[in-house]
């Protein structure tokens, strides 16, 4: 309670929450169908129309109201996003607590294998992963899950691995404390720092991988919108409807910030060693 | 074991376990290989025609030996033959490697040139108004997807410039310099942008540690005027993790701006990839993925010993 007391005093804390906040509602509102038109049914005789007070920020090649689309897309990328950081998260926070218990072999083969995964760009590991299972929305969860993993890995297991030498570390085990419980209760509890930053950035990264895999065709499918397909709808009609790249893309630059700033101030709040550089 | 050999024991190992991800996760796709290569034509094939095919791709033989096959090809540069361009896959990767190369680089310039001396400018001016603006420039240029950014110079370029970056025919350096850098420079500012930013930050961040550095107060105090401390004394140190972040950002650049290269139809590495994948040219996607892969790694090993040669105090084995 007191890091969401901290995180709202603090000015980019508070601007990240809030664009964080108001994007959530508009993605429940879409989920719940709260939108103001339907975001999927056609209507032709609408098409291509312009913001106006009937349609907020205007309609599409098939008269679908774009801001109708984009709550549900904004959903739908978050869905996606939120997905595949858990997913990494816990794979990675898995790997490196382990990678840092159990020390060698286990150590040397777990985090090689991290630097593999590392060697391959973002992208290019998860068009690896959509060319053996296909485009869709579930794919990108795994795609992008794969790809940050063994960020969350390096993160966990570098600080386990001095905490492991640590004397409240040995006293524990000497009061007969399980392994499980040591590995739950007094490491993973002094992680939950650094693995907070690393979660809220990592959605910065996963809602940009997720709206460029849509964005080349390989995320989201339509009629389903999602960012990054809505912007690649919008790339042949950018002359007479700009309407169409402009909101979906500063959304998602307004979800990016607003992630990066919150994580910034956690970073801050957590560590205090980065508050006196505001780096 | 000091650091610069484990770092060279280790590349090897990582290249070796790149290969194994690259190779068998391609044999993971459904299916059998000539019916994911072929498509629907491979319903037209008769028996005899799938063996004979099967043999000249060498896929009739245990996965094992496959991969030791393809393995000894790896080693004397035959990365396979792409079905798409009917050529040999390495030639298809070098032929369109030039573009992201130089794509890469003037990216990387872009970068630099922009983001060290705003970061140094904002370490220097630290908590007044010019280093709030060079904070917020970098925040937004570190959230601004570069599709986003990329579109909006395409709209900006055809509707109030009525031109549009020459897209489709990419003329290389060596045949017309203007012609080359003029097709260029748009999607160079479109990748330079986010990582300026990543400069940015990360030059300020340093610069402002390397300023409360002993050796600094001393030169002020010695009397060298306040810039040359900045330029001669803070910089050349500051300047050492700008060098680590650059070297990452080139390595992923290196493997080719798929996005960008897209939305400015430029024929490099990235549009091969994500060609290669639409196309099912699985030879294509294998050989390209292991050539950026490799790359990659190359780059940040060089970094790794950049970074021990430019900072004598990263004693071996001491990271």
């Amino acid at each position: 309670m007191h890091i969401l007391r901290a995180l709202i005093r603090h000015p980019s804390g508070r601007i990240g929450g809030a664009i964080i906040l108001l994007l959530l509602i508009a993605a429940i509102c879409g989920a719940l169908g709260l939108t103001p038109h339907d975001p999927i049914k056609a209507f032709p005789p609408d098409r291509l129309k312009p913001p106006s007070a009937t349609y907020w920020m205007g309609t599409d090649l098939l008269g679908r109201d774009t801001a109708s689309r984009l709550m549900l897309g904004i959903g739908l990328s978050f869905i996606v996003a939120f997905a595949s950081v858990i997913c990494a998260t816990i794979a990675g926070t898995v790997i490196g607590l382990f990678a840092a218990w159990w020390g060698r072999p286990w150590d040397g083969i777990f985090m090689r294998t991290m630097d593999v995964l590392l060697a391959f760009p973002a992208i290019l590991l998860a068009l690896l992963i959509i060319s053996i299972v296909g485009p869709g929305p579930m794919t990108s969860i795994v795609a992008i899950a794969i790809v940050y993993t063994p960020i969350f890995a390096r993160v966990v297991r570098g600080p386990a691995l001095s905490l492991k030498h640590r004397e409240f570390i040995d006293a524990a085990r000497t009061f007969g404390s399980s392994e499980s419980y040591i590995l739950t209760r007094h490491l993973l509890l002094n992680l939950i720092a650094p693995l907070t930053v690393q979660f809220t950035l990592a959605l910065a990264w996963s809602l940009l991988t997720e709206a460029g895999l849509s964005f080349l065709g390989l995320g989201t499918q339509p009629p389903s919108p999602s960012l990054g397909l809505m912007l690649s709808e919008s790339r042949n009609l950018m002359q007479h409807a700009p309407w169409l790249m402009l909101f979906p893309g500063l959304t998602v630059m307004i979800g990016v910030l607003g992630f990066n700033l919150t994580g910034d101030a956690l970073r801050d709040i957590l560590d205090p060693r980065t508050q006196e550089r505001g780096a | 074991m000091n650091h610069v050999a484990q770092r060279l024991l280790t590349f090897p190992l990582i290249l070796w376990g790149v290969s194994l991800i690259v190779f068998f996760s391609i044999r993971l796709i459904p299916g059998d290989a000539i019916t994911a290569m072929l498509g629907t034509e491979a319903g037209l094939l008769t028996p005899d025609q799938r063996a004979s095919l099967a043999r000249y791709f060498g896929i009739d033989q245990p996965v094992h030996v496959q991969y030791l096959n393809w393995l000894g090809g790896l080693l004397h540069g035959d990365l396979g033959v792409s079905v798409t361009f009917g050529k040999p896959v390495l030639d298809v990767i070098l032929q369109h490697f030039p573009l992201t190369l130089e794509l890469a680089i003037l990216s990387m310039i872009i970068a630099l040139v922009v983001g060290v001396p705003l970061g140094v400018l904002a370490a220097t001016r630290n908590e007044r108004l010019s280093d709030l603006v060079v904070r917020i420039l970098a925040m937004l240029g570190q959230s601004t997807p570069n599709f986003v950014l990329g579109l909006l110079i395409v709209f900006v370029l055809s509707v109030y410039f009525g031109t549009v970056p020459a897209m489709g025919v990419f003329t290389p350096i060596t045949e017309d310099l203007g012609t080359n850098l003029l097709q260029l420079i748009f999607p160079a500012i479109t990748l330079g942008f986010a990582f300026a930013a990543s400069v940015m930050r990360i030059s300020r961040s340093a610069m402002l540690d390397v300023l409360g550095d002993d050796y600094v107060r001393t030169a002020h105090s010695k009397g060298v005027s306040y810039w040359g401390v900045i330029w001669k004394h803070a910089l050349p140190n500051a300047l050492i993790p700008v060098v680590t972040i650059s070297g990452v950002e080139f390595g992923y650049l290196l493997g080719g701006a798929v996005i960008v290269e897209q939305i400015f139809a430029l024929p490099g590495l990235g549009r091969l990839v994500l060609d290669a994948v639409t196309h099912r040219d699985y030879a294509l996607v294998q050989g390209t993925v292991l050539f950026i892969a490799f790359n990659f790694l190359l780059v940040n090993l060089i970094i790794d010993l950049l970074y021990v040669a430019l900072d004598p105090r990263i004693r071996l084995g001491n990271r």
